[in-house]
């Protein structure tokens, strides 16, 4: 086995692009579980730790995103995710506070969990809910293509990356209304999720974002019922009024999350229970975040 | 492949490591320092907790190569050769929250940082902190005593120093 130990991005870029099959290692939360029990012997290992901009993050504005965007170095820690930016990624961060323990947390990283594509990563759920544009930030020698993270999935533990790219970074737009993220497990720390569900606001174009873990091949977005929240908040004037959204509609939205959910029995729980409880986490992150939305409204006018 | 790095403080050098190896492996079978564990060696148990840079990490999830240059502490690594042991260690001994040991090592370095950060934690801090530590002879409450002894004996060191 090679051990690849690129100091700057383009040495990087111009590894994994003579050794295509070389596997990038990050936290090596996933990659050295795989090594550790001898079910992956890579080639090489392309070790990204030394490329320091991974581990930075910075906000600015980029074209085809509208307004405030975060650009996160794919190898952030979710430690550093929760300390340093859960207001503008609250979802994310939230997210990545239930990730494993302390100690995978300050070594995990969101470029590692879209490299696995795992269908139970918990960032996937909250980068789906933060926008339609979210874009995953891929790289090679040949150039940067921004793919739309509705895209990013493409099957079990299947990404969109070529096998010459690397996730430099991840756009996502700072929140711009409540954001929330549900995870069900046997305990509070170290839980794959049984399933899991995040959810955010989006005040400013009106639309609302969801995101399936662990009940679908890939992660998803509940498309259907996206649109029936934007349409019944919308045509009741609720963003200006701030007022109740009702058990029928709340109802209906858990009813709709958990249709767009295509769950298998596992030893984790079985498809009925998913579906169940993604229904459940749908109605409750939404409570959480329309009550936070219109304390906000009322604080503003107060 | 060689890889140097600082260990406790020191410069450190392991010749012949295989690429795919862990940090873990590396210190327990190539440098002398033992005192991480290996039991689960998937990042569940926290046994082989050390610090990478100053945060506390599962050695076992560290590729050795990934710390070349860097700075590592292990539990070897919290004492002091001149003051003894760090205060974490004496309450964890003081406490009783040592049985068969496996865990402890891990369970210092996890709680050393810990209070590091935050002298004074709550019993939920606390448990939030050792979340990613498995220990299964004491049934934690011992380690809960621990660390709030350590944590007591800290504060009350600290005003002491500033009076
Ligand atoms: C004990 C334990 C508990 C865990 N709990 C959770 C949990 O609760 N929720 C959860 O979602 N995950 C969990 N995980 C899995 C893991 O921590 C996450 O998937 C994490 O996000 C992986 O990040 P990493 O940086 O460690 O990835 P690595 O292990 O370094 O890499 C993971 C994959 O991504 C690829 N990769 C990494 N960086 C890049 C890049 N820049 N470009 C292209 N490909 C890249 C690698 O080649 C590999 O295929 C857990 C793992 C352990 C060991």
């Amino acid at each position: 086995m090679e051990f690849l130990r690129p100091a700057t991005w383009d040495e990087a870029l111009a590894a994994k692009a003579e050794n295509p099959s070389a596997l990038p290692i990050s936290g090596g939360t996933d990659v050295m579980v795989e090594l550790n029990f001898d079910r992956h012997r890579p080639g090489a290992l392309l070790d990204l730790n030394r490329i320091t901009e991974l581990t930075t993050w910075e906000s600015g504005t980029y074209e085809g995103q509208e307004g405030e965007v975060i650009r996160l170095g794919s190898a952030v820690p979710y430690a550093r995710i929760t300390k340093e930016l859960s207001g503008p990624l609250q979802g994310l961060s939230i997210a990545g506070n239930t990730v494993g323990s302390p100690q995978i947390r300050n070594r995990g990283s969101v470029g590692g969990n879209l490299g696995g594509a795992s269908p139970a990563g918990d960032a996937h759920p909250a980068l789906l809910a933060a926008g339609k544009d979210v874009f995953v930030e891929a790289e090679s020698v040949r150039g940067t293509r921004l793919i739309a993270i509705d895209d990013f999935y493409v099957g079990v533990k299947r990404n969109s990356l070529e096998p010459d790219e690397l996730i430099r970074a991840i756009r996502i737009p700072v929140a711009d209304g409540p954001q929330q993220f549900s995870k069900i497990g046997t305990r509070n720390a170290m839980v794959i999720a049984v399933c899991a569900f995040g959810f955010a606001l989006h005040p400013k174009n009106g639309t609302v974002g969801t995101g399936i873990g662990s009940a679908a091949p890939t992660p998803r977005r509940a498309a259907e019922a996206e649109q029936f929240l934007a349409d019944e908040l919308a045509s009741r004037g609720l963003w200006e009024s701030g007022g109740l959204i009702g058990p029928a509609a709340v109802q209906r939205f858990g009813e709709l999350v958990s249709a767009a959910a295509s769950p298998i029995d596992d030893v984790r729980g079985s498809a009925a229970y998913r579906r169940h409880a993604l229904a459940v986490m749908a109605r409750r992150t939404l409570t959480w975040t329309w009550n936070e939305y219109t304390q906000s409204l009322r604080s503003a006018a107060a | 492949m060689r890889v140097t790095f600082n260990a406790n403080g020191r410069p450190v050098e392991a010749d012949d490591v295989w690429e795919g190896e862990s940090l873990l492996f590396m210190l327990r079978e190539r440098l002398g320092l033992p005192g991480s564990k290996n039991a689960c060696e998937q990042g569940e148990c926290g046994s082989c907790t050390v610090y990478l840079d100053g945060a506390p990490v599962c050695s076992c999830l560290v590729a050795a190569g990934q710390v070349q240059d860097r700075e590592v502490r292990t539990v070897e690594g919290l004492a002091d050769d001149e003051s003894g042991l760090d205060p974490v260690q004496q309450a964890f001994i003081d406490a009783g929250a040592v049985q068969c040991g496996f865990c402890t090592p891990g369970l210092l370095v996890q709680t050393h940082d810990l209070l590091e950060r935050e002298p004074q934690p709550s019993d939920s801090d606390i448990r939030e902190a050792l979340s990613g530590n498995l220990c299964r002879c004491t049934g934690y409450e011992k380690i809960m005593d621990a660390v709030r002894l350590a944590s007591a004996r800290k504060c009350s060191d600290a005003s002491e120093v500033s009076q």
